[in-house]
């Protein structure tokens, strides 16, 4: 009698561990499809971008973006494009430096409005980033700052324009940056003889070049594809104030498609080489 | 000798620091203990000059430092982390206080050499931090600090993260070091075996308060 009882009531155990494992299955399956349903919207999202871009390289020849970009209008605005973005670049990163290091490394009264204050650039409307830099250089204190520098539709316009969005994204890294390297280094430092000057420069800086570089390609890239106020604050003057975007807005305006295709596809390109460049960093755009 | 006359720190409405006042006299191994969080390492940094004390006065050899840069202190400071500095090799790592006070080559050279040979670190001359062991970093930590020849050393937890075979190697070449640089030590630690084998003064931290403890 007490043995087919203990027999029961195994076979009620293995039915148990049965139902469990069945249950653990549907849950499995259940979740799988969860992820799978996710997977499925990315792989949309990403289908449609290489779709965007596929329609777009195939709209014309190799040949003929060769003999687009061969043009002496667009190797100007290519050159001008490069320099310009590597000193708005430059500059926003002598900029982010100081200024990712104070947000990162400070508390102080009203810090909080600061941070948001410094994303200003960044929810812009770009137009409106333009506007106020040409208005401000025809109130007293801009007019005195361009008799020393002319801006206003000039190629330090251009340098200016760029320089004032790409610089919100440069400290947004730089900040970010600081915030992840452990500041007891530059504590100890300061024990060691450093002044907090010091400090910065022989411990913070080092152990901070990877980011130095990412924020570098973010600010230069930010630059890249910047138009609303390059246009509305240095122009579109071809041979003089064309940068890349003004090229294929200039481009479309005439109708001439296969131009503007061509220097399109040599942005995507710049900016493929930027993204490598930047994840090779170890940080993220 | 440190002297801390009732330093009070706060943050917000909680007090980690109540009135803390004690006086540690020169060439002493004192220890303090605490529970965690009790403001050990707090303490540390007033001591230090990388916090303020909300009051109180912090003096060194009767001298009031309490309003000096951390840089004027004479004070070596190893944190738990030890905070070596990424990218620069063991020998910049130990040069480093030397050379910002610019001193010669030759005798920056001699002086790494020396704290080198004296830490068994000579063969690790060349490599970077993230090529060493703990019980190296801890080593290359400590000299580090001994370069700026302080007159008072500040350990927090320095062994914590050795296993028990190098901890008692790390106790001995702390009390041989601490006798060779006529040092004033104030260590942190969690360990009551650590403490018994290197304090002549027993701190513990209580509520906010610092009081002597009886050697264990």
């Amino acid at each position: 009698m007490l043995r087919e009882k203990e027999s029961l009531l195994k076979l009620c155990g293995g039915m148990g561990a049965f139902r469990l494992a069945a249950f653990h299955r549907m849950r499995l399956n259940r979740s799988n499809l969860c992820w799978l349903a996710l997977a499925l919207i990315t792989a949309g999202y990403l289908l449609f971008w290489a779709l965007l871009l596929g329609a777009t390289a195939t709209y014309s020849t190799p040949e003929s973006w060769l003999q687009v970009l061969m043009s002496p209008e667009i190797r100007h605005a290519t050159w001008l494009s490069l320099v310009t973005c590597s000193f708005a670049a430059g500059f926003a990163l002598l900029l982010a430096v100081p200024v990712g290091y104070l947000m990162s490394r400070r508390e102080f009264r009203g810090k909080s409005w600061l941070d948001a204050a410094l994303d200003i650039p960044i929810i812009l409307p770009p137009l409106v980033v333009g506007l106020c830099l040409l208005i401000f250089f025809q109130t007293k204190i801009g007019k005195v700052i361009e008799m020393g520098i002319p801006f206003t539709y000039q190629v330090s316009g251009v340098v200016l324009a760029q320089f004032v969005v790409a610089a919100a994204f440069a400290i947004r890294t730089m900040r970010g940056t600081f915030q992840h390297l452990s500041a007891r280094p530059e504590e100890v430092a300061l024990t060691l003889g450093c002044t907090r000057f010091q400090a910065l420069w022989h411990v913070a800086l080092p152990a901070a070049r990877r980011g130095m570089v990412a924020a570098f390609c973010i600010a230069w890239a930010r630059s890249l594809g910047e138009f609303g106020p390059i246009l509305v604050f240095a122009g579109a003057t071809r041979m003089r104030t064309e940068v890349l975007p003004t090229t294929v807005w200039l481009e479309l305006s005439v109708g001439n498609l296969e131009a503007a295709v061509a220097v399109s596809l040599f942005m995507v390109l710049l900016a493929v080489v930027v993204l490598v460049v930047v994840r090779a960093t170890g940080e993220k755009v | 000798m440190i002297q801390l006359e009732n330093i009070t720190w706060k943050t917000g409405d909680r007090v980690i620091l109540a009135d803390a006042t004690i006086e540690i006299p020169a060439n002493t191994y004192a220890v303090l203990m605490g529970s965690t969080g009790c403001g050990k390492t707090t303490l540390l940094e007033i001591l230090c000059g990388l916090r303020s004390p909300t009051t109180g006065r912090v003096r060194l050899d009767g001298v009031d430092v309490t309003d000096l840069e951390p840089r004027d202190r004479g004070i070596g400071y190893v944190p738990q982390d030890l905070a070596l500095f990424p990218g620069l090799k063991v020998r910049d790592q130990i040069a480093f206080a030397p050379k910002l006070r610019g001193l010669p080559p030759a005798e920056i050279e001699a002086r790494v050499g020396r704290l080198a040979e004296q830490f068994g670190i000579t063969p690790l001359l060349n490599r970077l931090p993230d090529m060493l062991s703990g019980g190296e970093k801890q080593r290359v930590a400590l000299a580090r600090a001994l370069a700026a020849q302080p007159k008072l050393l500040l350990l927090d937890e320095p062994l914590s993260a050795l296993d028990e075979g190098m901890r008692a190697e790390a106790v001995a070449l702390l009390q041989r070091v601490q006798k060779e640089h006529a040092l004033t030590v104030l260590h942190v630690t969690h360990s009551s075996s650590e403490a018994a084998a290197l304090g002549h003064l027993h701190l513990r931290m209580n509520g906010g308060r610092l009081e002597f403890a009886p050697a264990a």
